[in-house]
């Protein structure tokens, strides 16, 4: 309530004159104040709880216990043992993106091409929002009593002859997390990418078509050149979505398999010496840098996206 | 296009649709198999019947839809009257704050988790000890999506024809938002809310370092030492979120169509 108040006073407050003559400065910050006011709740309430946990953490990487700069978090953060659970996290993340994009768009194209109110579209559309959004926890359990130990599926392949575990295969281990992470990675790109494929209009075939092209041609100088890059900003969302997921594996693992999420859970946990307070936070900074440079990348895809699919 | 070439799309796009099917309900009948178990290769509802009797299941599903209550509350009277203010009034800030809404997705949670131990050591015991804090935390990772939820809803309709209507009608700011703006954007509104509900009765890792009783941290814990109870209750829960979102979709799809369908008849999809 008092947030809709706020907000109110600033509509009628606001002056709003479309040039507005130069004033001395403090009158300037009053105006900048006034003019922002209905954004005031909204940045207060992002500052301290997102700005201030991650100032924290950024601050808190170049600091040991007692507070004093240093570097030395960061340099055991990128050290053989942290290292490589970064390149392993970044190899599953890399995987499953490309594994759940692939899929995830031929399934997309084929629930398209269903009746536009039919039951396998709203069936699709709410099957993708659960398990993309929703899923973690829950989907770890669901691949334990398929593909666990004593999974049925597991148990089936035995009966048949093909002993999977015995063979090498682990649920809880990398191959494991990588098939249970494809199952959430698929409907998150049905529904980051959909939109994409609603964008293409028939027109752009008929027009191809009356012009003597192939479907191979359709496809590599029109829908493709089209396409690509909202399929590769989808993909790289994707990417963020597994290499921050912790959950999934956690549940599967209980921390068995060195992804940098699990790392950072184990530290923060205090299964650690107390010496090393702080390089949890090293690794997260790791972890915000590598997610944003793929950010930055998708959203620069995202622009020439809407270029044509608007 | 000739019929023959017609027909073999259709076919293989069913064929498609099928393999998904069955690659996406495997671990879900698996589920329910699993859950039936009883010793010895036999099947019986003794883990269902557990699950009741499981101590914890009542506290920490109270405990998580106090969570998801408060927290969809609270974003819709955060984020409600900022996006509507920002449409309406400056939307060259529009930019602004669809970028600080976004950030939460460049934020692994378990990052996030490590700055709010430091944050809030030393706040009153009331807000760090409870799940207070989770959902203060929650509207946060819930901005992504309530923000492109809201921004979409008010993109598609005439906001400032509205308001000022209602204004010159002599009603209130409040009144305008209550009754003019949320009204209009219902289904924005309950999309945003339904998505806030799925993320936090799904959430983990938040709640499981900050030590809080949830649902999620309930179940992955009896997980380690009751397997089938555990998968029923995953799966009971992914049932039931389904069914929500289904429902959802079902009658937001209604309103769409009442909407367009007078405007603009949808171009027939299979064009001879």
């Amino acid at each position: 309530m008092t947030v809709n108040s706020i907000t109110a006073e600033a509509g009628v407050a606001d002056p709003a004159p479309a040039a507005v003559p130069a004033r001395p400065l403090p009158k300037r910050v009053a105006a900048w104040v006034t003019g922002h006011i209905g954004l005031l709740p909204f940045l207060a309430y992002t500052g301290v709880f997102l700005g201030a946990p991650v100032f924290m953490v950024v601050l808190g990487a170049f600091q040991d216990n007692d507070g004093v700069f240093t570097t030395e978090n960061i340099t055991a953060a990128m050290s053989d043992q942290f290292g490589r659970s970064f390149v392993t996290s970044i190899e599953l993340s890399a995987l499953t993106a490309v594994l759940g994009a692939v899929f995830g768009a031929i399934l997309a194209q084929a629930v398209l091409g269903t009746k536009p109110d039919g039951l396998v579209r709203k069936v699709v559309s709410s099957a993708s929002g659960v398990l993309a959004n929703f899923g973690g926890v829950p989907l770890a359990f669901a691949f334990i009593a398929t593909l666990g130990s004593i999974g049925i599926v597991t148990k089936a392949l035995t009966a048949l002859g093909f002993d999977i575990y015995a063979g090498g295969f682990s649920l809880f281990a990398f191959t494991g997390i990588a098939i249970v992470y494809v199952y959430f990675q698929i409907p998150l790109m049905v529904i980051v990418f959909t939109p994409s494929l609603e964008g293409m209009r028939d027109q752009w075939r008929e027009a191809a078509e009356n012009l003597g092209a192939t479907k191979w041609q359709y496809w590599r100088h029109i829908a493709g050149p089209v396409l690509l890059p909202p399929f590769m900003a989808s993909l790289l969302l994707l990417f963020a979505n597994s290499f921050s997921a912790y959950a999934t594996a956690y549940a599967l693992t209980t921390g068995v398999v060195p992804l940098v999420p699990i790392q950072i859970g184990s530290l923060v946990s205090g299964n650690v010496v107390a010496d090393q307070q702080n390089l949890g936070k090293a690794l997260g900074l790791g972890m915000i840098v590598v997610v944003a440079i793929v950010m930055s990348i998708y959203n620069w895809m995202q622009r020439r996206t809407s270029r044509w699919l608007g | 296009m000739s019929a023959p070439s017609t027909k073999g799309r259709t076919v293989r796009r069913w064929l498609i649709l099928t393999l998904f099917g069955v690659y996406f309900l495997v671990p879900m009948l698996a589920s329910v198999e699993f859950s039936l178990r009883d010793v010895n290769d036999t099947h019986s509802l003794v883990s269902w019947k557990k699950l009741l009797d499981e101590p914890g299941l009542f506290e920490t599903l109270t405990t998580s839809l106090w969570v998801a209550f408060g927290t969809v509350a609270l974003t819709l009277i955060l984020m409600v009257p900022t996006v509507s203010w920002v449409h309406l009034r400056r939307p060259k800030l529009r930019k602004l704050v669809e970028g600080i809404s976004l950030l939460p997705l460049v934020i692994p949670p378990i990052v996030l988790v490590n700055g709010v131990l430091v944050v809030f050591r030393d706040v009153p015991e009331v807000i760090s000890g409870t799940p207070v804090i989770l959902v203060l935390e929650y509207v946060i990772l819930a901005l992504p999506f309530t923000y492109r939820a809201l921004d979409a809803g008010l993109t598609a309709i005439a906001l400032p024809t509205l308001v000022e209507a209602a204004r010159s009608l002599g009603a209130s700011w409040p009144a305008v938002l209550l009754r003019v703006v949320v009204p209009n954007i219902r289904s924005a509104v309950f999309g945003a809310a339904f998505l806030n509900l799925a993320l936090v009765m799904g959430e983990y890792t938040l709640a499981s370092i900050l030590l809080m009783d949830t649902f999620p941290v309930w179940t992955v814990s009896t997980g380690q030492s009751e397997a089938g109870v555990s998968v029923a209750v995953s799966l009971l829960s992914l049932l039931v979120v389904f069914l929500l979102l289904f429902v959802l979709s079902m009658v937001t799809g209604r309103r769409h169509r009442e909407v367009t369908a007078p405007i603009a008849p949808t171009p027939s999809r299979g064009h001879s």
